[in-house]
């Protein structure tokens, strides 16, 4: 078990070289340098001095890959390369473009984001999966097809619609909680309330509809005819037996966002106005702060990576028949 | 030539994808394994009926794909010159909804604008809303608005149906030709749902559809019936143009990926060994960057190039249709590894099988495997995937522009109208039809695709047997 | 005595409107405590469904339209689910086919059986365990209490049946449904858990009702019969008066399509066409035409359209009910049948010994690696197939015998390098097989699969299949290989246009058929049959076989014939070699070897075999315990912790081969040691 985590951190390492790699070639072989400034200056001031300074401000005015003009190991250190895509492996992510400190902010964003992120997780799980357990109790009767009826249409509806209109009717209409803001402690559950719910509405179409299928899948299996010749009532089929084994595959399949949770939701937490990751990352893309991207991209596959190791452990704590090798 | 067609990129792939389509479908009716799922898509009301109005959403999209631009009226006869503006057939068909534009926003169906202004009346200078240009300026008094509405919705509606019946006539007696049966006796099977294929349904679509057409033709040539924008454009207008844009996602983006998935997938899953790990561990890495943001590097990138090379593209249309091309390029390299990871595992599954071993006994070429007893055999899958995608793709489209990488702000697309007018709502009264108008037709858009591709995939899907 | 199970009239309908089945026709019949009741029949009968409908445990869309269900007097069928959920389990208790699938993958084994006595006896926390450590005991699970804690994904096949079982058995039942319990096993499992079930039903004096499809285990097992066929019950009566003369058609038919030796006084009727008549004496019966679909409404007797009795009333007038002794028959002929023919001897299969074997193997080796560890370092070796030695004569028939498990499969893919062999030297046709001259190889050999649903694929039309051979290996002219197509589907008694259909146009039978085709495209000289037969029925096995043996006779084609099913060996091979284990461990003519086995494996396997003849004075042997994982394989000889006869060399060295004369060899100390016995004897 051991010695198989440390071979999938292992083998996350040439992943994450990967990213690097991929991300270096993003924003500053194939998007030099000069072209950020020209974006970042605006048409109207672009002169060579200009971008000279720009560039020079940010740390960018150095070679890509080999400084032929250092000595010794500054040959590779002083590069662009090596400060700005080689130091993010060791969490140092460096400046954003207007100047503030990347990795200080990650830290202090990164509890919005969970407050939000962590809630809508473990009650759209639940919601979801009663949802599903409903229909399965239910199949094959009219209550079970206008379920997955009602699923397709919520699941049809936008994203965005689910926020607009959560904002405009419950808070701006009713007046029941306030439309957006963020506060820390209690204090800040009537912040938290409102994207969690709609966060939860937005995904419950498509989450029951699909772990429907899985549970629909399980109950056709020759081991749950057994269960009711036993005579195992049907509820007790469906929650011991039927959602055992189901929740292999969703439990699994949830574990791998987990880490990712601390990234937050652009779109929520924009329209929300939380103070997260998720909207710290919307407003770099619309200022076009490369650093911050970079920055946050890394992140992000990083903890992708994690949530794959979970994955692998959850399902050797699941599914009995699973030894990690 | 009182016009010059221009094929934009995205035109070309359309149609160069519709006639792939119609190729396959072509395919597909000669062989009967192929036919049998689509024959028990075909009976499925629900599916059909779904099938029915993405026609609809189809139809206007490809009218919209043909381009051109009009000859300006004063241009010398040997040394043409045309205008800088492209337009489709679509527009062409439409005709006054482009070119009926108020002032500024007036709520659907209105006769007056939605800001006040100082009017001139009987000499006095008033603060009022002034009555619309165009919205309801065949009308002499404000009271006669509804009972001219209330006409119009019937006499159009009436219309459609008059249109539907005329229609169920001829099917009627071509159907009863065909079968070789009286009249009569089809429509008796017709009304007891007898006919191998959803009749009623469809036909009562049809309908419905005509009805609403109609009644929208009607009320259109008098009306603004969604209102205007902010710069006094037909919101129902640009909700239509949208539709190109929704469609040209959903589908050209799927363009892109099936190659790389089909591929890479079936490769590593035949393979295994190397080709299988250097396929993973692409795939990791691509999927371990969250989307969004490879999606908003890929089109700043995309950007950066539009900008610095602005000779390569004469019109603003070329402009915006070479970014809605690079989003659907970027889309398609973003989201190819779940089919890929897909058809890997069902390759795994299909090369033990004993028709691929027994086609290795007989020493036959893995590339001959993978074209005559794998590719056929994963096909259903990709499939479900291009249909399951497709309403994904959509409202995908609707979110990238509001973190602002989606389409060209100067496109039409329901993203950026939810975009321009979602603060709208905070005015009082609420600016509420533009961002109605484009979640309506997006949900009708996608509602229908995800009912077609549930039908699909129930048919295709060997695991999921009859069950629904 | 008054029945334990009075079934009467029962009607089971599966689908809705236009696709509804009628899987289960007016079945009657009754069971009484301690007895075994067999229900006989092919796949697709309505067996299985008659007992989950007992059960009310139909699938989705299934529902029981008319009919009575009675237990010990109390109606089933008009009970709420309620108590419905007491009979289930504690009235009447069922076991399933495939142990695997049939248990909860992710929930240990004590905790299944616990649940059960919960809900019957109302036992809970230490006591339930006990009781369930006894109910494994009972069945004679080695180290029950251990295997409480166990998942069903541990336990080796028979250890699952037997869970299984002791789970059933937790409610206290009355009756027990045991539906193929043993068909998904090997056959010496099988003979274990046969004998369980046996000593359970007189030890507790339940009602059994036992569905299979194999007349071995009825006549093993049952005390009474009754035959199903196409959703009815067609025939019932004791065992003895059953087997000593089956009554119906079919019935008969189902015994002479058996290729096992024919029992005495039971001979295959006249039933042949006049071509099978003519030569052949060893051929089987075989059942023309196929299951007539359950869906429309059927006139007369179901059976009419394939009986070679059949007279115009038969297919009008659906038979009554008609008593003979103590059997009972739906047929107008009840009675009147022509008696059955003389017995035909089957000839010896002509033992011609060609000069040159047309296949060599020496050594043959095939090792799995098994990587471990931090950097998957190369631990050990499965070994799948360890030191094979055997050849093959033209024209003649080769079966590899074991269990599953025991590499027999294996062998017969590293023959064709579609494996690529560790080790060890193949001659074919005098010309050493190497992956240089792959294609030569694969014009000589072919492989039959076994299972003919995944061995076709179902998108490529059957014409298609047959030319891919021929394409790859550039058999023949192009312009040529079409009517070679015709040919093939000719000599495999394939209609003409079969060419132009898909697979799923065919049944199982007809789809093994074209699989024969196909490897016979190229027109090789060896043909490798893995299992052909196992996935079919007992009458289209017959047909199969058949058709094999035509082959072989007409083309000359040397078979190495895979399988587990002895009977299907005595049919059609010349030699037998024995494996287990990854080694073979006797080989011979298949007479010496299946008559007269010495190997005590070979012994135990043979004797394992359920037997319509009345096994008097023959003791079976029954081995203990399962075949060990060839991950890590006894030392010594590999079958000593399970033989009877093992002594402490068998545990260190691995035994020679001892010549038993004929080319018949085993591999075994206690043989060497008698040999030497009789050797020593003789000779003073």
């Amino acid at each position: 078990m051991f010695a198989y985590i440390l071979r999938r951190l292992l083998y996350a390492i040439p992943i994450l070289i990967g990213v690097n790699l991929l991300t270096f070639a993003l924003f500053f072989v194939v998007n030099t340098p000069d072209d950020m400034a020209r974006l970042q200056l605006g048409v109207k001031h672009v002169t060579p001095e200009a971008i000279e300074r720009w560039k020079a401000e940010h740390g960018y005015d150095k070679p890509l890959l080999l400084n032929a003009e250092a000595t010794g190991s500054a040959q590779f250190t002083d590069t662009i390369f090596f400060q700005h895509s080689a130091a993010m492996f060791v969490f140092k992510f460096g400046k954003s473009d207007d100047g503030r400190d990347i990795g200080n902010e990650i830290r202090t964003r990164m509890g919005p984001s969970l407050a939000i992120a962590l809630p809508v997780f473990v009650i759209g799980l639940l919601a979801n999966i009663t949802f599903a357990l409903l229909m399965v109790f239910f199949r094959a009767t009219y209550l079970d097809l206008w379920g997955v009826v009602l699923c397709v249409v919520l699941m049809s509806i936008s994203g965005l619609f689910y926020i607009i209109a959560g904002q405009y009717f419950i808070a701006k209409l009713w007046n029941l909680l306030p439309i957006s803001g963020f506060a820390g402690g209690i204090d800040g559950l009537r912040f938290i309330l409102l994207p969690v719910l709609v966060s939860v509405a937005a995904g419950i179409g498509s989450g029951a509809r699909w772990y429907r299928t899985i549970f629909l899948e399980e109950i056709g299996k020759d081991y749950v005819r057994t269960a009711r010749a036993k005579g195992l009532s049907e509820i007790r089929v469906l929650f011991h037996h039927v959602l055992k084994n189901g929740m292999i595959p969703i439990l699994t399949g949830a574990v791998v966002v987990l880490p990712l949770l601390f990234m937050g939701s652009l779109i929520t937490e924009s329209f929300f106005g939380i103070p997260g990751l998720g909207s710290y990352t919307i407003d770099a893309i619309q200022a076009q702060d490369f650093a911050v991207v970079r920055a946050m991209v890394f992140l992000g596959s990083f903890l992708y990576i994690v949530g794959l190791i979970l994955t692998d452990i959850s399902y050797s704590w699941a599914d009995p028949r699973v030894r990690l090798q | 030539m009182s016009f010059m067609p221009v094929i934009l990129w995205t035109d070309a792939l359309i149609f160069a994808l519709l006639a792939g389509v119609l190729a396959l479908a072509w395919f597909i009716r000669r062989h009967d394994h192929l036919r049998a799922p689509w024959e028990a898509v075909a009976q499925r009301p629900m599916a059909m009926g779904a099938a029915l109005v993405l026609g609809v959403f189809v139809v206007i999209g490809l009218l919209d794909s043909l381009h051109y631009r009009q000859r300006l009226p004063d241009s010398p006869a040997d040394k043409p010159q045309y205008s800088v503006e492209v337009m489709s057939a679509f527009d062409a068909l439409v005709g006054g909804l482009r070119t009926r534009q108020e002032k500024t926003y007036s709520a659907p169906l209105a006769m007056q604008l939605y800001a006040m202004e100082f009017v001139e009346r009987d000499g006095v200078a008033v603060r009022d809303y002034p009555r619309l240009q165009y919205g309801g300026a065949h009308l002499q008094h404000a009271g006669d608005r509804a009972s001219d509405i209330a006409r119009r919705s019937l006499a159009g509606a009436a219309q459609g149906a008059l249109a539907g019946l005329l229609l169920f006539a001829g099917l009627a007696a071509w159907q009863a030709r065909r079968l070789r049966l009286p009249v009569g006796t089809w429509l008796a099977r017709w009304r007891q749902g007898g006919l191998n294929w959803p009749g009623r349904t469809l036909v009562g679509m049809l309908a419905l559809l005509l009805m609403l057409g109609g009644a929208m033709a009607q009320l259109a040539s008098g009306y603004h019936v969604l209102g205007t924008d902010k710069v006094g454009q037909d919101v129902l207008y640009i909700s239509l143009k949208s539709i190109r844009t929704g469609l040209v996602i959903g589908t050209l983006t799927t363009l892109v990926t099936l190659p790389l998935a089909i591929g890479l997938g079936i490769a590593a899953g035949y393979f295994r060994g190397w080709v299988d790990d250097a396929i993973q561990y692409l795939y990791t890495v691509l999927n371990s960057i969250p989307g969004v943001l490879l999606i908003a590097a890929a089109v700043l990138i995309v950007q950066v190039y539009i900008e610095s090379n602005p000779e390569l593209f004469d019109t603003a249309a070329a402009r915006a249709d070479i970014r809605l091309l690079a989003l659907c390029l970027i889309m398609g390299m973003t989201s190819w590894t779940g089919l890929a990871r897909l058809l890997r595992g069902e390759s795994l599954k299909l090369r033990t099988l004993d028709y691929v071993e027994a086609a290795r006994a007989f020493g036959v070429s893995n590339a001959r495997i993978i074209s005559r007893h794998i590719f056929p055999n994963v096909f259903h899958l990709v499939l479900i995937a291009v249909v399951l995608d497709f309403s994904g793709l959509v409202l995908a489209e609707a979110v990238l522009s509001y973190v602002g990488v989606g389409v060209d702000p100067s496109m039409y697309s329901w993203g950026n109208m939810i975009n321009g007018a979602r603060l709208e709502l905070a005015r009082e009264p609420a600016v509420w039809w533009q961002l109605g108008a484009a979640f309506a037709f997006m949900f009708a858009l996608v509602l229908a695709a995800n009912l077609f591709a549930d039908g699909v995939r129930d048919a295709f899907d060997p695991r999921l047997g009859g069950r629904r | 005595m008054k029945p334990l199970l009075r079934v009467a009239g029962l009607v089971t309908e599966i689908g809705h409107d236009a696709d509804t089945l009628r899987v289960v026709d007016g079945v009657s019949f009754h069971v009484v405590a301690g007895e075994t009741y067999a229900l006989l029949g092919e796949s697709g009968c309505g067996k299985s469904m008659t007992a989950l409908s007992l059960m009310r445990l139909l699938p989705d869309g299934g529902r029981i339209v008319a009919g009575a269900v009675q237990l010990d007097g109390q109606d089933v069928l008009a009970l709420p689910e309620r108590d419905m959920r007491r009979v289930r389990g504690g009235g009447m208790a069922m076991i399933f086919q495939e142990p695997m699938l049939a248990l909860n993958p992710v929930v240990k084994v004590g905790h299944q059986i616990v649940e059960a006595l919960a809900l019957h006896q109302g036992l809970s926390g230490q006591a339930a365990r006990e009781a369930a450590r006894g109910l494994l005991d009972s069945v004679g699970v080695p180290d029950a209490l251990r295997r409480l804690d166990s998942y069903p994904f541990e336990l080796s096949g028979g250890l699952r049946q037997r869970a299984m079982i002791a789970m059933a058995l937790a409610g206290q039942p009355r009756l027990l449904i045991a539906d193929e319990p043993t068909t998904a096993l090997d056959v010496t499992i099988q003979a274990q858990v046969l004998d369980v079930l046996r000593s359970l039903r007189s030890e507790k004096r339940m009602g059994m009702l036992l569905i299979t499809h194999d007349l071995g285990v009825v006549a093993e097992n049952a005390d009474r019969v009754g035959v199903m066929y196409a959703g009815e019950l067609l025939e019932e009566g004791t065992r003895d008066a059953f087997f000593a003369s089956p009554q119906h058609p079919y019935s008969r038919m189902l015994f002479a399509a058996l290729p096992h030796a024919i029992p005495h006084g039971l001979q295959p009727m006249a039933v042949r066409s006049p071509a099978e008549n003519s030569g052949d004496g060893a051929r089987l019966t075989t059942i023309p035409g196929q299951v007539p679909k359950l869906d429309g409404r059927m006139r007369g007797c179901r059976f009419a359209p394939r009986c070679p009795f059949a007279i115009a009333r038969c297919r009008d007038e659906s038979p009554d009910w008609q008593a003979i002794g103590e059997q009972r028959v739906r047929c107008h002929l009840a009675g009147a049948l022509p008696q059955r023919s003389a017995p035909v001897a089957t000839p010896p299969p002509h033992s011609t010994q060609a000069a040159q074997a047309l296949l060599q193997v020496d050594g043959l080796k095939v090792y799995f690696p098994i990587r471990r560890g931090f950097i998957q370092r190369t631990v050990g070796h499965v070994r799948a197939v360890d030191d094979v030695t055997l050849s093959i004569q033209p024209g003649r028939t080769l079966a590899l015998v074991g269990e599953s498990g025991c590499g027999k499969t294996t062998v017969g893919k590293a023959l064709l390098r579609l494996i690529e062999p560790t080790a060890g030297s193949v001659v074919l046709a005098g010309e050493t097989v190497a992956a240089r001259n792959a294609a030569t190889l694969r014009r000589q050999a072919q492989m039959v699969f076994q299972d003919p649903f995944s061995s076709l694929n179902p998108r490529m039309r059957v014409a298609d299949i047959l030319l891919e051979g021929m394409d790859a290996l550039g058999v023949g002219a192009a312009d040529q290989r079409r009517a070679a197509v015709a040919l093939l589907l000719r000599q495999v008694g394939l209609p003409d246009d079969a060419g132009g259909r898909y697979p799923h146009a065919f049944s199982g039978g007809q789809r093994q058929r074209i699989a024969i085709a196909r490897a016979l495209a190229v027109s090789p000289r060896l043909v490798i049959c893995d299992e052909p037969t196992s996935a079919l029925d007992v009458s289209v096995q017959a047909q199969i076989l058949n058709l094999l043996k035509d082959l072989q006779d007409s083309l000359g084609l040397a078979y190495l014939f895979i399988t587990h099913n002895l009977a299907v060996v005595d049919y059609l091979a010349h030699e037998v070699a024995v494996m287990y284990l990854g080694r073979i461990v006797e080989q011979g003519p298949a007479a010496q070897v299946l008559r007269a086995p010495r190997h005590p494996y070979a012994q135990a396997l043979v004797s394992a075999v359920p037997r319509i003849e009345s096994p008097a004075g023959q003791r079976a042997i029954r081995l203990a315990g399962d075949q060990p994982s060839p991950l890590n394989p006894p030392s010594g000889c590999h079958f000593h912790p399970r033989c009877p006869h093992a002594s402490g060399i068998c545990r260190q060295i691995y035994p020679d081969q001892t010549a038993l004369g004929s080319g018949h060899w085993a591999r075994c100390h206690w043989v060497a040691a008698q040999g030497q016995a009789f050797t020593e004897w003789s000779v003073n």
